[in-house]
């Protein structure tokens, strides 16, 4: 993609989301540098999931703003928030149960387009995505299960679609929510690959519980507790970091 | 060999539809063109989009009331005043579609059943326009170059109209628009995520859905000769659901199926009135319980076992269910 970089992929500025009184969200400011890998960890509780929502559009904040890429994104929908070269998933897995693996990946690649406005297009019109979706499905190893219907794939499988439609948007910014929730070994093994491949050239947010997942992957760790962050820096700081002994890791770390 | 199989099913139908007339009273088979097409309309929203829309006796009637009010007051040929009826609800659609797009599940049903009421009792206030309670009778019919005075005449020169309405239905469904719809239907949140404006196509999908109701209201009181209040009256909008229903949500087909069940069983109890909403109504109960998925898919299913396909195309049975009606 030719647009001008910018230092930080993801800005917010006095961040705050409220539910009925609750501050799921309080006061964060976060400067996240482009091109590098950040993860979001904290307690359970912690806003994590709400911080993730507010920087996708599936929040709008209570104050404060949001800066996407070097612009503002503050109350923009889901979809605009997209448009701007901003790929997420989801906790839950979260696909189109009747749709296939390759329907889903062309799917997400048609988003680039109006074809989806055309109602009075053939369906073959989509052919065009078809090399590239399979492409896309083979990196993720789900070459050989293109025509199966995404409510009919083994979890882990349905994790890794997941992970291929968001790389079908080919995002500046990829938010990836507990990519290995639920996984076992072998497959955080893989995910773990994928997200390395997935980087180059790019922003990486995640959220994620597994501090092995974490410690490999994440230049960056911002630790957050009850809506602040009270921590954040390379894995090796922050996990020296009383505060976060304190609040955290001192009782979840394995 | 396999695309003559494919194309088998709509040889069948081109040919049911062309001698429909010759084995029932052509006023009822025009009637079950039109009802299936207004169900398919229904089943465009509730198949695809996972909106049931309560309120589609609007267009509907909106369409009969264009089209009749058209034809009566200029001489125009019937087609054009059926697609002016058609423009009439598809523009009508655009606002309601708007706001009830905003709300899902019950609460989009009952906006929509309230703009329906909104409409009816509009119509019914409107007397200079729409006759009232008397609603507008004596509807001319004309085609340049034909003569439509008989029935089963009208029937064949709508014919055209109507294939045209269900060939626009499908391929609504099967392009790439239809595929975003069912993304919509399965998961919203994900399709914004990956940079569709939802709301966008469940507005143009209203709005498709609403002209192609107002097709069929047109050619409806074109071929029948007249435009009542009945057609935007509630229980109208409840019998396209039902015969949606019957048929098999998101079949498309099915919504045909459907309409011949209920249309001949209304019209087999024209004599016994009373008896007309306990027999349909138990005929739903059965219907609904024995063949859940409606009567399409169902029949669809049991077809394709019995012509059991070789395995390689088995699989392709399991991602039928994608594609509903595809075959």
């Amino acid at each position: 993609m030719s647009v001008a970089p910018v230092a930080y992929a993801v800005e917010t500025h006095g961040l705050v989301k409220e539910f009925a009184g609750f501050r799921a969200v309080n006061g964060v400011d976060l400067r996240l540098e482009a091109g590098k890998v950040h993860a979001l960890v904290g307690p359970n509780g912690a806003g994590k999931t709400s911080l993730f929502n507010l920087l996708t559009g599936f929040l709008r904040p209570t104050a404060g703003r949001v800066v996407i890429l070097g612009d503002d994104a503050t109350g923009l929908p889901p979809e605009g928030i997209a448009r701007r070269g901003v790929a997420r998933s989801f906790q839950i897995t979260s696909l189109f149960d009747q749709l296939t693996a390759l329907e889903h990946a062309e799917l997400a690649l048609q988003a680039a387009s109006a074809l989806g406005y055309r109602f009075w297009a053939s369906e073959g019109a989509l052919d065009r995505y078809r090399p590239r979706s399979r492409e896309l499905l083979s990196e993720v190893g789900l070459a050989d299960l293109a025509d199966r219907p995404a409510g009919k794939l083994p979890y882990g499988q349905k994790r890794a679609l997941e992970l291929a439609l968001a790389m079908a948007l080919d995002p500046r910014l990829l938010l990836l929510d507990e990519p290995t929730a639920g996984m076992g070994v072998e497959d955080i093994r893989r995910t773990i690959d994928l997200i390395r491949k997935a980087r180059a050239g790019r922003t990486v947010v995640l959220v994620e519980h597994n501090m092995g997942v974490v410690a490999e992957l994440a230049d960056q760790v911002i630790v957050l507790q009850q809506g602040r962050v009270i921590a954040q820096g390379s894995y090796a700081a922050v996990r020296e970091d009383p505060a976060v002994v304190a609040a955290y890791l001192g009782q979840a770390h394995v | 060999m396999r695309r003559g199989l494919v194309l088998l099913p709509y040889a069948v139908g081109i040919a049911v539809a062309l001698a429909l007339p010759r084995v029932m009273y052509p006023v009822l088979a025009l009637d079950i063109l039109l009802w299936g097409l207004f169900a398919m309309s229904v089943d465009l929203l509730l198949g695809y989009v996972g909106l049931l829309s309560f309120g589609h006796a609007a267009f509907w009637g909106l369409g009969a009331y264009a089209a009749a009010i058209a034809a009566k007051s200029a001489d125009i040929p019937f087609a054009l005043a059926a697609i002016l009826g058609a423009g009439a609800s598809a523009l009508l659609a655009v606002p309601f579609g708007y706001l009830a797009t905003r709300r899902r599940g019950i609460y989009f049903a009952m906006v929509t059943l309230a703009f329906a009421q909104l409409v009816f009792y509009v119509a019914n206030e409107w007397r200079d326009l729409t006759g009232g309670e008397n609603g507008l009778h004596g509807v001319p019919r004309t085609f340049p170059g034909l003569s439509l005075g008989r029935s089963a005449d009208f029937y064949y020169a709508a014919l055209p109209l109507i294939t045209l309405g269900y060939f626009l239905a499908y391929r609504i469904v099967h392009s790439p628009f239809g595929h975003v719809l069912v993304a919509i239907r399965d998961n919203e949140p994900r399709a914004q995520a990956l940079g569709y404006a939802t709301w966008r196509y469940k507005v143009l999908a209203f709005v498709l859905s609403g002209g192609l109701a107002g097709l069929a209201g047109g050619l409806f009181a074109l071929g029948n000769g007249f435009a009542s209040l009945d057609l935007l009256h509630w229980t109208t909008s409840g019998q396209a659901v039902l015969i949606t229903i019957l048929g098999g949500i998101g079949t498309l087909w099915g919504s045909l199926l459907g309409a011949v069940i209920v249309l001949e069983l209304r019209d087999a109890l024209t004599s016994a009135p009373e008896a007309s909403g306990v027999v349909t109504g138990a005929v739903f109960v059965v219907i609904v319980l024995a063949f859940r998925r409606g009567l399409w898919a169902t029949g669809r299913d049991a077809l394709r076992r019995f012509a059991a396909p070789p395995v390689s195309a088995r699989i392709d049975i399991s991602g039928g269910e994608v594609r509903h009606g595809r075959s």
